[in-house]
């Protein structure tokens, strides 16, 4: 039997759909992991990502840390998918994109109705900034192929799959690609 | 009248009368020519260039360029749709195109579009401009967010509403659609939900109140087939009708 492909998965400014998603592929999971192994993935809990031969990410580059993953992602990934409306296109994050950020965490956190008195807005040094804007990771690091919706169909993730652990080149059918 | 000649439309042989457009005589037969701001109802615009076909060599747009016989059009070859693909890749990136909260998802003509020429992705960096939407009519509301400046609504209102409510305004990158009324608002115009500008919008632009998601997904325009299913021939003109 060959070797098994190594894959990573991440999430960044998503909801974990798209993940979601990719698990309604059900009992074909255990085809797939006979062909594949998973590395950085929320399904593995590793947290830094190793020399992998598939990288899928979901979401959008909403904070600095999502900067460094996505970067991280494509040091070690030989081909890189952006997985989902939110990776593709900022998707629902980049609905705050033409309001200032600054704006919207005095709101959210300081000022609006309903707050604990003496909320503040989170400063820990720990917590990732937030960019003045969500883009599309296509904008931060190369791209090799997409995989639209939110969430791509189970029946996407498995096309996409099997194409690239074949050797193909990723192609989507009519309803295979869409975009909500 | 006299027997139709022909041209050919990527090798196939597509009747043609004098005065009709390659785009009308494609229609006609059938086959389908990509294409956003064309409707057969309308005068050709010919802005949005998704139509556009190699004509004897030359690029040209499908819905103004005439037919005539013995041209070779390519119409569906890889390099037409690799130029559709990045115009519907700029309509995608200029405007706030978020289909997963768009009541018109599954019956809008630029998605399916899309979805017909294989476009994943969208290429170029979003430009997220701020566009507010207009909410003040009783009927109808308008999300610019989505607008193509296909004039569609412009032509409906003008040429069969008679109203002229509707119009483009600013030029290049700034140019924007307009509602014709002192305000500025869609409520301060004579503007009818029965309206043909009313329904004639390709994409979530014009929205008519109260039956947003009413049809499940599955069931909508473009969920089943591809919009190049759509394309039927049309029946022969009846004896001394005008094609």
């Amino acid at each position: 039997m060959s070797k098994k492909l190594k894959v990573a998965t991440v999430s960044l400014a998503g909801c974990f759909g798209c993940h979601m998603s990719f698990l309604d592929i059900d009992e074909r999971i255990l085809e797939l992991i006979e062909r594949v192994e998973f590395d950085r993935s929320p399904l593995t809990d590793i947290k830094t990502c190793g020399p992998c031969d598939i990288g899928l990410v979901e979401g959008g580059v909403c904070n600095s840390e999502n900067v460094h993953v996505l970067r991280e992602f494509r040091d070690h990934c030989r081909t890189l998918v952006a997985v989902g409306a939110c990776a593709i296109t900022g998707g629902l994050p980049a609905l705050r994109n033409p309001l200032d950020v600054a704006d919207i965490l005095e709101e959210v956190y300081h000022s609006r109705p309903g707050l604990a008195k003496g909320a503040m807005i989170p400063n820990d040094p720990e917590l990732p900034l937030p960019l003045n804007q969500v883009h599309p990771i296509h904008e931060v690091v190369k791209i090799d192929y997409f995989l639209p919706g939110c969430p791509p169909p189970a029946d996407a993730f498995w096309k996409l799959l099997t194409d690239l652990l074949a050797g193909r080149t990723p192609s989507l059918r009519h309803g295979l690609i869409q975009y909500d | 009248m006299s027997e139709p000649s022909h041209f050919k439309l990527d090798g196939e042989d597509i009747p043609c009368r004098p005065g009709q457009t390659v785009m009308q005589a494609a229609q006609a037969a059938g086959r389908y020519i990509p294409h956003l701001c064309w409707h057969p109802d309308f005068a050709p615009h010919g802005s949005c260039k998704i139509c556009v076909v190699k004509a004897d060599g030359r690029t040209v747009a499908a819905c103004t360029f005439e037919a005539r016989p013995g041209m070779q059009v390519e119409n569906r070859t890889p390099e037409m749709d690799d130029h559709r693909r990045r115009l519907l890749n700029m309509l995608f990136v200029e405007g706030n195109h978020f289909c997963p909260s768009c009541e018109k998802s599954g019956n809008c003509t630029l998605q399916a579009t899309a979805y017909e020429l294989g476009m994943a992705n969208f290429h170029f960096d979003h430009f997220f401009p701020d566009r507010p939407v207009d909410a003040s009519h009783p009927d109808v509301m308008l999300d610019f967010n989505r607008c193509i400046q296909c004039e569609l609504c412009v032509r409906a209102s003008r040429d069969v509403d008679g109203k002229q409510i509707f119009a483009l305004a600013g030029r290049g990158i700034r140019s924007h659609l307009i509602v014709n009324s002192a305000s500025g608002r869609l409520a301060d115009s004579n503007f009818a939900v029965s309206d043909r500008a009313a329904s004639v919008c390709p994409v979530g632009v014009i929205l008519k109140k109260r039956v947003g998601f009413a049809i499940p997904i599955g069931s909508r325009r473009y969920d089943a087939a591809p919009i190049s299913a759509e394309a039927q021939p049309s029946p022969p003109p009846a004896q001394g009708e005008r094609p």
